[in-house]
């Protein structure tokens, strides 16, 4: 007889793009995991359902496939994972869309969008695609430009928020105690900071005024709800195996820090991130709007407040503030989109799939 | 009072016969394709049994056990089989003769006692039928069981609760009483009736959810892992609890585990499952004594003892596979130090092992006269053979 | 290699000095509540437990959950400060709490965790974990060194081909490889001590056993000394010479491990073995579950019972077992225990009557009645 040879086998790569995590919901038995004793004081682990493919360590769901691990792996599985969203593929090609205009848009429009000319309020035409404005300037322009500012700005405050909030959140989860005590309070009383009014006390009395007053009060307002996230988040992986093994294996704090517990974070971080960058945008259009920004620089939020102080509405000039607030919009609803794709990738209860078509018996019917 | 079943006088209640499985096959549908978590199971529970499904993960077991009581949901999707309920007259205790509520008499029939009615099968059980059935029949100990106990209610009122849904006719003295005496059965405290789940300890727990199912007094009882979360002693008080049970009210139990050697103590019958099918089933003490297929001797030998010869344990190299992608033939080949050349492809079926004990079934082409015309191995054999794939894995 | 070849040795034989001593060390948790009448409430979770480890020896720490044993093996890792006592190392006492010395001291004791899907990070690589201690510890200083050293580790584990698995991520693996790289994680750090935390528990039955294997293979191999931590008293039997017991964060029983499975003295070890599931009791005729000599559950920590622990679910508890502790009475062949019926300290070599605690079991045949356990004690029924 031949002998077989029974030793193990590594599981291939391709296992992992596998089953749902509700495949082993607590029905069937995920491989390799068994049960737990829980303790007398009350800790008990939890047999939670594990997915073949995948760990109970999802930072927003429970026994999710690891987009997290997916996202490390190797940037092929990351492209994969993400061309594998629908809404993530197309929140991010509008978003690439307007980072393109906003990087050579301004090459190709030959038109200042300062400039004065005699075609006052003018509706668009072949000469000024979306018109001009009370005082002539071309609206094509205005947007085009107002394009590299809202973007710019609305990115880089997203990411001082998101970094600023990823700090304190962390060391606040990470650290518990006395340490934890100081930044939490911290977190509460910049989270009962009234943004709005705050916001436009700020601008109001800050020497300079433009984009970069904004994107200061902005941050100051809205690092709170980040950081409060992420340290409940942080708090819950602080308890993690891997995080004591990783004590135990002699690693500096900063480095469990940044390097072990952070990654596990990436969804709600890159979540947060992204939804701060749309309400930068949008808190922005309306700081300018009430006149909180700087005359001089355009941007889609000044294009409203002139349009505004004009009597744009009364006069029908629809061109002058429709064209901003669909870019506003439509990049916000591109962000939003996004943002509940990174929810259903690290959360695949959410996710809609397609499944094959298996002959049931007649009678049987779902159950109650 | 408790509803007095007749005692496993076989004579009176009619039929041995309580639950026939046949041919069951549980698939899951995913995104990659098909997953066949349960292959064509089949097997006979009867009354006052304790039929005990090993195995290791993903053999299936606990997806067999849910398919009973028809509790999968989408994707999860019976495509095959029937599971036939046998249900008979009861004495309750008004000393009325109470029917089965899953089959009330057709066509305006009355039951007479000692008659058993025709078999159910549960796959085709409408809604009503299904309602009725559950918990008054048929009760499920779900794993991690303790963690299923409602954080804000008290357990007295759960348990009332559910006498309430199954039985309206009882008032809400009547319904506290009986809550009061289903603890006493399990061995909790009676003033314990107030307490909140997180008051009770983890044994406890995991007694009132056993008082839970007892409720309806059922004439089947699924336990799933219900002893894995907890500690070696008191899993053996809540073992000896159930033990007792049965032995007052007769019921049958389908016990489910990966602790072989408990099993062994506790069943009058095992069924091992590997990779969704069943591969040995027999009574304890021939699986015990005579185990047949490799992967039974195997499992058999990898837990130490403490008591009793010293075995040679060795475990079995390799892991149980991934149900994606179960190799052909017999599931266990690449494992198996016996594999020859049919293990490939063929792929055995449910067996006696030889004609003169039929109550021990194997699928193994070692006891297939026509592909292994040598005959079985005997123990020493076994013995040898995974000896020696021992040394070879460890080789490595 | 079968682990009863080593039983041979006579286990009271010690050649070597003991690589880490621990002598009488305690552990408190202080709950957070304030408590304005009395003084503050803590967990007690380990109370004056002393024992020795020794190089190439396995030393089991049998206890149920709630016992302490984690605790101890995480007090011994230094991820949690002992209360009180002291942990010595190589003769010299461990006092040390951050900072590069905390690090040196780590280089040499690590500790395998219970779950293999929780201690590796799911975001990063075999590489990434085993290359971590190589660089903390200095083992490795180019990358060329790294990655010859990871995958020397991988194959003294057996996870081969070594080049497959080490651009593996956790989800990859089964949960007997992902042990494989906890322990070779653990190995990365070339200790001398390796504390395994319920190392098996959590895996599969037919995997266990090859588990195990490999660490008395490596104990074997490294001249490690291993604290084997579990509750499964029968794979204790196998896997170490030396056995302890714990109950409720006391340290009831210890010796070697075939004295004290096979002829236990305390009470609670007793329990614990009729307690274990055994199928070689098995009588065709008369099965059966037995019964247990005492009912009850482990007590709360927060306001455990005073002097031995076990008191209230003892079936021979005196009066004095609720005062005090008692001493560690030696009963020869070096196993020890604390018991007050064997006396107080000193010790007790000739054989008092044991206490029989095993009885003949309950039939299963459907008589409607047990039968009666003859001669046996009363109980007290913890309620």
């Amino acid at each position: 007889m031949s002998q077989l040879d029974p030793l193990e086998k590594p599981v291939t790569a391709e296992n992992t793009n596998g089953l749902p995590a509700n495949f082993y919901d607590g029905v069937a038995e995920p491989s390799g995991t068994h049960i737990i004793e829980a303790s007398a004081n009350g800790q008990a682990a939890v047999n939670t359902p594990i997915s073949a493919a995948g760990t109970s360590i999802a930072p927003v769901a429970v026994g999710g496939a690891p987009v997290t691990a997916m996202i490390a792996g190797s940037l092929s599985g990351f492209w994969r994972a993400i061309t594998r969203n629908r809404k993530v593929v197309f929140g991010l090609s509008i978003i690439l869309f307007f980072v393109l205009v906003a990087i050579f848009g301004p090459m190709f429009v030959h038109t200042d969008p300062n400039a004065f000319s005699e075609n006052l309020l003018s509706p668009p035409s072949a000469s000024n695609w979306l018109g001009t404005t009370q005082t002539g300037q071309d609206v094509f322009a205005q947007v085009i430009y107002g394009t590299r500012v809202s973007i710019f700005w609305g990115f880089l405050t997203g990411l001082l928020v998101t970094i600023l909030s990823i700090t304190i959140g962390l060391c606040a989860g990470y650290f518990g105690g006395v340490v934890d005590d100081v930044l939490s309070l911290l977190i509460n009383v910049f989270l009962v900071l009234p943004a709005l009014p705050l916001a436009i006390v700020l601008a109001a009395y800050f020497p300079f005024k433009g984009p970069l007053t904004v994107a200061i009060v902005i941050t100051i307002t809205s690092w709170a709800y980040g950081a409060r996230v992420l340290r409940a988040q942080t708090m819950s992986m602080r308890r993690r195996d891997f995080v004591e093994a990783a004590r135990a294996s002699g690693e500096r704090t900063l480095r469990i820090i940044f390097f072990e517990i952070l990654p596990n974070e990436i969804s709600v971080v890159a979540a947060g991130f992204v939804g701060t960058v749309l309400y930068v945008i949008i808190f922005e259009a309306s700081l300018e709007f009430i006149g909180l920004g700087s005359p001089t620089v355009v941007s889609w939020g000044s294009m409203f407040y002139w349009a505004q102080n004009n009597d744009a509405l009364l006069l029908g000039a629809w061109w002058w503030f429709v064209p901003p607030g669909l870019c506003i919009a439509v990049l916000g609803a591109a962000l939003a989109f996004i943002n509940f794709g990174i929810d259903e990738m690290a959360n695949p209860r959410l996710r809609t799939e397609r499944r094959p078509k298996v002959k049931a018996l007649k009678t049987q019917k779902a159950v109650a | 009072m408790a509803d007095i079943l007749v005692n496993g006088d076989k004579a009176s209640t009619g039929s041995k016969t309580l639950l026939e499985v046949k041919n069951l096959s549980v698939d899951y549908l995913a995104s990659s394709g098909v997953v066949h978590a349960v292959t064509d199971v089949s097997f006979t529970l009867e009354r006052g049994e304790i039929l005990g499904l090993a195995g290791e993960s993903g053999c299936g077991k606990s997806t067999l056990a849910y398919a009973i009581a028809r509790l999968l949901r989408p994707p999860a999707l019976i495509t095959e089989g029937e599971v036939l309920y046998h249900p008979r007259v009861r004495t309750d205790e008004t000393g009325a003769q109470r029917v089965s509520t899953v089959s009330m008499p057709r066509k305006g029939q009355s039951a007479r006692p000692g008659e058993t009615e025709e078999a159910v099968d549960i796959m085709t059980m409408g809604a009503g039928e299904l309602r009725a059935f559950r918990w008054t029949e048929l009760a499920i100990v779900f794993q991690s069981a303790m963690n299923a106990l409602n954080p804000v209610m008290k357990i007295g009122t759960q348990i009332m609760d559910v006498l309430q849904a199954h039985r309206p006719e009882m008032g809400p003295d009547a319904r506290k009483q009986r809550a009061l005496e289903l603890l006493k059965l399990v061995g909790i405290a009676p003033d314990r009736i107030n307490s909140y789940p997180h008051e009770l300890s983890g044994g406890m727990r995991q007694r009132a959810i056993i008082a839970i199912a007892l409720a309806l007094s059922p004439e089947i009882i699924i336990m799933d892992e219900p002893t894995t979360a907890l500690d070696v002693v008191m899993q053996r008080e809540i073992l000896i609890e159930i033990m007792r049970l049965r032995e007052e009210f007769g019921f049958s139990v389908i016990f489910i585990t990966h602790d072989l050697s408990l099993l062994l103590e506790l069943a009058d019958k095992i069924a091992i499952m590997y990779a969704g099918r069943i591969v040995e089933q027999g009574t304890s003490f021939d699986l015990y004594e005579h185990p047949r297929h490799p992967y039974s001797y195997g499992l058999l030998h990898s837990f130490p003892t403490i008591r009793g010869p010293r075995r040679n344990v060795t475990g079995i190299p390799g892991s149980p596979p991934d149900l994606r992608a179960v190799p052909t033939g017999c599931a266990f080949h690449p494992r198996c130090p016996f594999a020859f050349a049919p293990c490939t492809s063929i792929l055995p079926t449910l067996e006696p092992s030889n004609p003169e004990t039929p109550e021990q079934l194997v699928a193994c082409h070692l006891y297939n006269a026509k592909l292994h015309p040598a005959g079985p191995p005997v123990e020493e054999e076994f013995a040898a053979r995974y000896a020696s794939l021992a040394e070879r894995s460890k080789g490595q | 290699m079968n682990a009863l070849d080593q039983l041979q040795t006579p286990s009271h034989a010690r050649p070597e000095t003991p690589i880490m001593e621990i002598e009488h060390l305690r552990k408190l948790f202080p709950l957070r509540q304030i408590n304005l009448f009395g003084p503050q409430r803590a967990v007690h979770a380990v109370e004056d437990s002393s024992f020795a480890l020794y190089p190439g020896r396995a030393t089991a720490l049998v206890g149920e959950s709630g016992s302490g044993k984690t605790t101890i093996a995480r007090m011994l890792a230094r991820l949690y400060d002992p209360t009180s006592g002291t942990i010595m190392f190589q003769g010299k006492p461990v006092k040390l709490t951050h900072g590069s010395a905390l690090r040196q001291y780590r280089r040499h004791v690590q500790l395998v965790f219970q779950d293999p899907f929780s201690s590796l990070n799911p975001v990063h690589s075999v590489e990434y974990h085993l290359s971590r201690p190589l660089r903390v510890y200095g083992h490795a200083r180019t990358k060329r060194e790294e990655t010859e050293q990871i995958l020397a580790l991988l194959n003294r584990v057996s996870l081969t081909p070594a080049e497959q698995f080490i651009q593996k991520f956790p989800h990859q693996l089964s949960g007997g490889q992902r042990q494989r790289v906890a322990i070779a994680r653990a190995l990365a750090a070339q200790p001398e001590v390796l504390l395994a935390d319920e190392p098996v528990s959590m895996l599969d039955v037919s995997i266990r056993l090859d588990i195990l294997n490999l660490l008395l293979r490596l104990k074997q191999e490294e001249h490690l000394a291993l604290l084997y931590i579990t509750h499964d008293i029968a794979s204790a039997l196998y896997f170490a010479e030396e056995t302890l017991v714990m109950y409720a964060g006391q340290m009831v029983e210890g010796g070697p491990s075939e004295e004290v499975i096979q002829r236990p003295k305390h009470p609670y070890t007793q329990l614990l073995l009729s307690a274990a599931p055994d199928p070689d009791r098995m009588d065709p005729n008369q099965k059966g579950l037995g019964t247990l000599p005492t009912r009850g559950e482990i007590p709360s920590l927060i306001n455990p019972p005073t002097g031995c622990r076990f008191h209230p679910r003892c079936p021979y508890a005196m009066p004095v077992c609720k005062e005090r502790f008692p001493r560690r009475t030696d009963v020869g062949n070096g196993h020890w225990t604390h018991c007050f019926y064997y006396g107080d300290g000193g010790s007790n070599t000739e054989q008092p009557p044991l206490l029989n605690l095993t009885v003949p079991p309950v039939s299963r045949r459907k008589t409607g009645r047990t039968q009666e356990q003859p001669g046996y004690p009363e109980t007290k029924e913890n309620a």
